[in-house]
Parts: C-alpha cells; structure tokens; sequence
C-alpha cells in the first residue's frame, strides 16, 4: 500500500443510507430537530424506525434525508405535518419519473 | 458593497402591504426551495429571497431598509449613511430557513451584529452543547470514484463567526476515500470531521452528500448505468464486437446482427458496484455517414436499390 507516501491522512467514511442505523438522539442531533418533532414524524409516516419504543428505535440511514427535509419545509414554506409526508412522497415520485425522463431525454 | 433592492427580489412595490409580502414570499419559496425546484439558480434564488423576507417581514426592519430611500438601484455601490438607522429599536427575530450567516453583505451591515443599534444575536438561537454540530456539504465525484473506491481531496468551505462577532469564511482540505457502490444523493458519513465541540466536547458529524459530475455518455439511475453507443448501421445490422468505455474500464461489446437503433444491451452487473450490484446498458444509436462525395452517394444509391424497404409501413405512409 501506498498510504504511507500520503502526507494528508485519507478518512474513510461509511454511506450513510446502507452501512447506518441511526439512534433517536442522533437522528435528532443531525437534524436539529428535538425528539418530539422526531416521533411526531414518525407517527405520521415520514420515516418508519423499527423497534418497540423511541428509546428503542433504529432509523435506517436514509431517514436521516427526509428528516432534515422535512424541517426545511416546515420553516420555509409553513407546511405541516401531514403536508410534509404527502410532499415527501410526491418528491420521491418526481424524482424517480425525472430519472426515467432523463434516459429519454439526454 | 453592492445595494440590494428587496422589493425587485420579491416582485413587490415600494408600498406593498406585509399581507402581500407574505404571499409573494411563500409563492417564491415553493418555486425556488431547493428541495423542490430544478430550476438552476434555485438555491442562490432561495437564499435572496429568504434574505429580501427577512427584512420586508419585519416591520422595524422594513421601516430602517425604507430609509435608506427608493433611489438605489440593485447593485449600485453601496454605503450606508452614518445615521440611517438612528432612533430605530430593533428585537431579535428568528431568521426565516435560509441560514442567516448566508445572507449577503448588505444585509450585515445593515442588520448584523457588527451594526450600529442593531445588536441581532446571530447565535442567540443556538442553545449551548457540548457536542459539535453535525454539519453537511455537497461534494461533486466521477461517476468512475464510485466504481473503483479510490481517495480524493475535497475543499470545503464553511463559515466561522469571529471574535468580533462578524462571519467570514475558511476553506480547509480534506482527504476522503470515496466509498465503493455509492450513489448520486447518498451521504458519506465522516465521525468526528464537522463543528468542534464546545467546552472540550467531542466533535460533530460531517455528512457529504454525493453528486455525480454530469457525463457526455453515461447516465445513472440508481445503480444502473447507461451508455449512449453510436454504431455505423453496418455494425448494427451485420453485427460485430467493438471496444466501449464503460465507468469501470474497457469491455468487448458484441452487437447481435439486425440491431435497431435504440436498441438496449444489458451487460449483467456492470452497473455501479455494490452487494447487488447495478447493471450496465448500452443503447445502440446508429450514426449515418453523411453522403458528401460521389463515392457515398454511389454507395447509398446501391444500398437503395437493394432493398424494397418502406420506413413509414407502420404509421401508413
């Protein structure tokens, strides 16, 4: 291995949608969010932890995209809760036809 | 310093009332909020506008930026009067979502902490923590990095609050082995590189979300790539093997005979790597050599004669 000739160390990180499950503290934490928001959101359907209560629940890494979403569109544009999955679900649909639409139109 | 017209930004007049700004403002935000708009411009759009709300919302603000008068033009050069905002009480408010360290110049001079009178605790919303903040960049990778893991410097700029209270911002370098199998909007998670912590707490988060840099012939969606192939209608129609670049190096492609442009070859995991990994496609474009010396018309002219052949069979031509 070359590494060694690397002045800079090299940092390996991990992807966060495959390799991370995330706590409730630190979904919060990257999201600033505090966990009554966080659970308000989960109860709603915005993201789907697994395990049988907050202090026990596990957020695949993906969660983390739609949390941090979520509190964007609350304080920008006022949406609500319900508003805010029914956006997010609308945002992954557009994306995937725009991907679709992107093998055609190049 | 330039001058900013907040009333141009928001398409509002002079004398609108704080009803219509707030309409105007919430129309704007859902056509240009990044997470929802493609449009190209959006983010810095957003970030103006947040901007431009911030101070039209606020009646006290709005009164100060009115007396600055209305015969500024939009990047006119710009110095405030040494008495423009005397007698004016301001009270802290909370910045709309756009991250007031953001906002532009003007808008801190006018309004920031280094301000006369106006005394906005910029971090006044920012409870004390011991551990450093998690924070986040876009980072802009080859299709290629994903494919073969390797290590790149990525620059990344982020914005310090002196001791004198004023923003400025500083670039530090990092190295990072680009995972291999990532995708196009996934987050590299790095423990430890975001804010320092606060009274000797651990370090935040550094998350880095991936972008794939915009290729001439590849196009990926989600693991799956795809590859615009032109063929010579020889090629497509006799059938041959020819050499393509593909992200992940060179293959031996065999194009089966009576190829149709557009046709799409499937190379079987080829795609993005990963414990499933995506696949490769090659879309077949026939390119046709122009007829441009007499040797090529003669050749097109035997090629039409050897074939009873109606394009427009189909749709009834």
């Amino acid at each position: 291995m070359t590494r060694r000739d690397v002045k800079t160390t090299t940092l390996v990180g991990t992807i966060l949608e495959e390799e991370v499950v995330l706590s409730l503290a630190e979904v919060c934490r990257a999201s600033r969010l505090s966990a009554e928001r966080v659970i308000e959101m989960a109860e709603e359907g915005i993201v789907e932890p697994v395990g049988s209560s907050p202090e026990r629940w596990r957020f695949h890494g993906a969660s983390l995209r739609r949390v941090r979403c979520a509190r964007r569109l609350e304080e920008d544009l006022g949406v609500n809760t319900a508003g805010i999955a029914l956006v997010l679900d609308l945002l992954d649909e557009l994306e995937q036809l725009r991907a679709r639409l992107g093998r055609f139109e190049p | 310093m330039r001058y900013k017209d907040y009333y141009a930004v928001m398409g509002v007049e002079r004398d609108a009332s704080q009803d219509e700004i707030k309409r105007a403002y919430r129309k704007l935000a859902r056509k240009y909020h990044p997470d929802v708009s493609k449009e190209a411009d959006a983010e810095a759009r957003f970030k103006e506008l947040g901007e431009a709300y911030e101070v039209l919302k606020d009646p006290e603000k709005r009164a100060a930026y009115d007396k600055l008068g209305a015969d500024w033009k939009a990047g006119q050069d710009f110095r405030p009067p040494p008495d423009w905002n005397e007698g004016f009480e301001f009270h802290g408010g909370e910045f709309t979502g756009a991250s007031g360290e953001d906002f532009s110049d003007f808008f801190d001079t006018l309004f920031g902490r280094g301000a006369v009178g106006g005394g906005f605790g910029r971090s006044s919303r920012r409870s004390f923590r011991a551990r450093g903040e998690d924070t986040y960049a876009k980072i802009l990778i080859d299709l290629e990095d994903a494919f073969t893991g390797k290590s790149r410097a990525v620059t990344l700029e982020h914005t310090e609050i002196g001791a004198d209270g004023r923003p400025s911002v500083k670039q530090r370098t990092l190295n990072v082995r680009i995972p291999k199998g990532v995708r196009q909007g996934q987050h590299i998670r790095l423990a430890g590189q975001g804010s320092p912590g606060v009274g000797g707490g651990e370090p935040g988060d550094l998350y880095l979300e991936v972008e794939f840099r915009p290729h001439r012939y590849y196009r990926v969606e989600g693991r799956d790539v795809f590859i615009d192939l032109p063929v010579a209608p020889w090629e497509a129609a006799l059938g041959s093997t020819v050499k393509v670049k593909t992200p992940a190096g060179y293959v031996d492609l065999t194009i089966p005979p009576n190829s149709s442009n557009g046709r799409k070859l499937r190379l079987k995991e080829r795609g993005i790597p990963a414990k499933q990994s995506g696949d490769l496609f090659v879309v077949l474009n026939v390119a046709l050599p122009k007829a441009d010396t007499q040797a090529a018309k003669a050749a097109y002219e035997e090629f039409r004669q050897a074939f009873d052949f109606e394009p427009r069979a189909d749709i009834g031509g």
